[in-house]
C-alpha cells in the first residue's frame, strides 16, 4: 500500500506490504540503518525513534499505520554537529560497541521533553510536583533501552549532564 | 508474520462492522499484537486499525472521569486528574513497561493485553489457549510467573496489566460499542472470566465488539498503594501487586478496595475480604487474617508455591502503609 512518511524533515513516498514495520521502513526501504534492529520484539530499544515526537519502538508499529506522520530518527539528530547530549555521551563513555546508542540517544530526547511537561514515574515520590533530575529518575525512566555493554554510569551521567544537571 | 488485508477504520460504525467478519481484528498500540503476529501466536487475516478514530480525550463524566479508550498510558499516568483524583491509576500505569511502550500502549488495549505464560507464546507447546483441547504444558512445566487464584485443569495463566488491577479496585466500567451500532456499559468486575474450561475465552466481548472508552466514578480518596513486587526493579511483570484504595476514619477502616494482580486469569478481588476488614480498627493481627482468608483457596503448581506466602505479605504490608500502623 502507498504511504507517505516525512522522516527527519523530508517526505518520502513508499509502496509497502502492511507486515513492514516502521522500523523496517526505515532501515530497508529508506536505508536509514542508523536506527537499529535488536529484539525486535519492543523489549531492547535499540529501535527508538520519536515519532510526531514522542519516543516509540519503532519495530512494535505498522510503517502502514503512519502515513502522513512524522518521524525523527538518529540521523535527523546533530546532523549540523553533534547535540550536546550526543556529546556528552562521547565525554562520559556513555557506549562501548555503540549498537545501542541511536536508541539511547532517541530515547533520552523523547524523555527529556517527557521530563520538561513534568510526567511522573515509577520512583517520583510526590505524583503532583515537578520530577526532580536524580539517577534513579532517569535510571528508571530509560529503563526500555538496554546496553549489553553495560553503560548505564556513563549513559546516565550524559543525559544528567545535557539535562543540566552535575553528572 | 502471515500476511493480513489492513484496513483503516474511518468511524467507529465502520470499525465495528468492519471487524464483525471472521479472523479480524482491532490494531491501536500494537505494541502486543505485533509482538505475537511476530511469534505467528496469532495470524489474523485482517487487521482494523482504529487509531485515526476520534476516541481519545480524558473529559469530566459527573463527579468521574470518562477515557477514551485510544488515550496513550503515558497520558493517562501523567493526566493532573488522575494523579490527583486517582492516584493508584497513575502508579499502577507507571510500574507497567517502559516510556516507549507506554507512549504506544492504549487504554483500550492494555484491558486486551494477552497473558505472558511462557507456553502461549511457544508455538512448539501445547496451550489451550492457542488450540483448546491440545492441554496446558504450564501446569506441569515451567509456572514460576503463573496463577494461583481462579486457576482450573485447563490453564493456569495470568492476566499481564497493572492498569486493570487498578481499575479494579477503583470500580472502573467499559462503554463498548457492538456491530449493530448499540451500546453497553460494563463493570470491569463482569468483563474478565476465569479459564475454566474455556480458557482461549478471555473477556465477554462479542464478535467486532469495540472498547469506546474506560469510566471512573468519582473519587474515594483516602490512601491509595499500587505495590508490585517483581523480578526485576523496573520493566517487569508483576509477581504479585496489590492495589489498595483505603481510608480510616475514627480509628477504623471506613472504607477499603483492594485488587491483585499476577495470581489470576483476571484482576482478582475479594468482596469477603474486603468485608471482613471494613469497621475494624487497623493492626497486623487484622491484616494478617486478612491475607490468610484472601488465599484459603489458594493452589500452587510447584515453582509459584513461594505467591502465596508473598501475596500474604505484600497484602499485610500495604495495609500497614495505608493504614499507617507498624508491627
Amino acid at each position: 500500500m502507498n504511504i507517505t512518511l516525512r522522516v527527519n524533515g523530508e517526505s518520502h513516498d513508499l509502496d509497502l506490504d502492511p507486515r513492514v514495520s516502521l522500523l523496517d521502513a526505515l532501515r530497508h526501504h529508506l536505508h536509514l540503518t542508523g536506527t537499529k534492529k535488536g529484539c525486535d520484539h519492543g523489549q531492547c530499544g535499540a529501535c527508538t525513534v520519536l515519532l510526531n515526537g514522542r519516543r516509540i519502538n519503532a519495530c512494535l508499529t505498522l510503517a502502514c499505520m503512519h502515513d502522513g506522520d512524522d518521524i525523527t530518527t538518529i540521523e535527523g539528530i546533530g546532523a549540523d554537529g553533534l547535540t550536546p547530549l550526543q556529546q556528552a555521551f562521547i565525554e562520559h563513555d556513555g557506549f562501548q560497541c555503540g549498537y545501542c546508542t541511536p536508541g539511547q540517544i532517541c530515547s533520552a530526547v523523547g524523555m527529556a521533553e517527557e521530563l520538561r511537561q513534568g510526567w511522573p514515574s515509577h520512583v517520583t515520590d510526590d505524583l503532583t510536583a515537578d520530577p526532580e533530575l536524580t539517577r534513579d529518575e532517569i535510571a528508571e525512566r530509560m529503563s526500555g533501552n538496554l546496553c549489553r555493554c553495560s553503560c548505564y554510569p556513563g549513559i546516565v551521567n550524559a543525559i544528567r549532564q545535557s539535562l543540566g544537571e552535575q553528572a | 508474520m502471515r500476511p493480513f488485508d489492513y484496513l483503516r477504520a474511518e468511524s467507529p460504525d465502520a470499525a465495528v462492522q468492519a471487524a464483525a467478519a471472521p479472523e479480524t481484528m482491532f490494531i491501536a498500540g500494537g505494541t502486543n499484537l505485533l509482538d505475537l503476529m511476530k511469534l505467528e501466536v496469532l495470524a489474523p487475516a485482517r487487521l482494523v486499525d482504529i487509531t485515526r478514530l476520534d476516541l481519545g480525550g480524558i473529559e469530566a463524566d459527573g463527579d468521574g472521569l470518562r477515557i477514551g479508550a485510544l488515550v496513550p498510558n503515558s497520558d493517562l499516568a501523567a493526566d493532573p486528574r488522575v494523579r490527583r483524583d486517582y492516584p493508584l491509576l497513575s502508579r499502577a500505569l507507571l510500574a507497567g513497561a517502559t516510556g516507549q511502550l507506554r507512549n504506544k500502549a492504549t487504554t483500550g488495549g492494555n484491558l486486551l493485553q494477552r497473558t505472558r505464560c511462557y507456553y502461549f507464546h511457544d508455538r512448539d507447546t501445547p496451550c489451550n489457549k492457542r488450540t483448546l483441547g491440545d492441554g496446558c504444558s504450564a501446569i506441569h512445566g515451567v509456572n514460576r510467573n503463573h496463577a494461583i487464584l481462579g486457576t482450573s485443569e485447563h490453564c493456569i495463566a495470568t492476566h499481564p496489566s497493572d492498569m486493570a488491577v487498578a481499575l479494579r479496585a477503583l470500580d472502573a466500567e467499559l462503554e463498548l460499542l457492538s456491530p449493530n451500532g448499540s451500546r453497553r456499559r460494563v463493570a470491569l468486575a463482569d468483563f474478565y472470566c476465569l479459564p475454566g474450561d474455556t480458557p482461549h475465552v478471555e473477556n465477554i466481548l462479542e464478535p467486532g465488539e469495540l472498547i469506546t472508552a474506560v469510566i471512573l466514578p468519582a473519587p474515594v480518596g483516602g490512601r491509595q498503594i499500587y505495590r508490585k513486587v517483581r523480578d526485576r526493579a523496573s520493566y517487569a511483570f508483576a509477581l504479585v501487586s496489590v492495589a489498595a484504595a483505603v481510608r480510616v476514619e475514627d480509628g477504623l477502616i471506613a472504607h477499603v478496595a483492594l485488587a491483585f494482580g499476577g495470581v489470576a486469569h483476571m484482576p482478582w478481588r475479594d468482596g469477603a475480604v474486603e468485608g471482613f476488614l471494613q469497621h475494624q480498627p487497623p493492626s497486623p493481627a487484622l491484616f494478617a487474617e486478612a491475607a490468610s482468608r484472601l488465599t484459603a483457596q489458594a493452589r500452587g503448581f510447584g515453582a509459584n508455591d513461594f505467591k502465596i506466602p508473598l501475596l500474604q505479605r505484600t497484602l499485610a504490608a500495604v495495609l500497614a502503609e495505608a493504614t499507617e500502623v507498624t508491627a
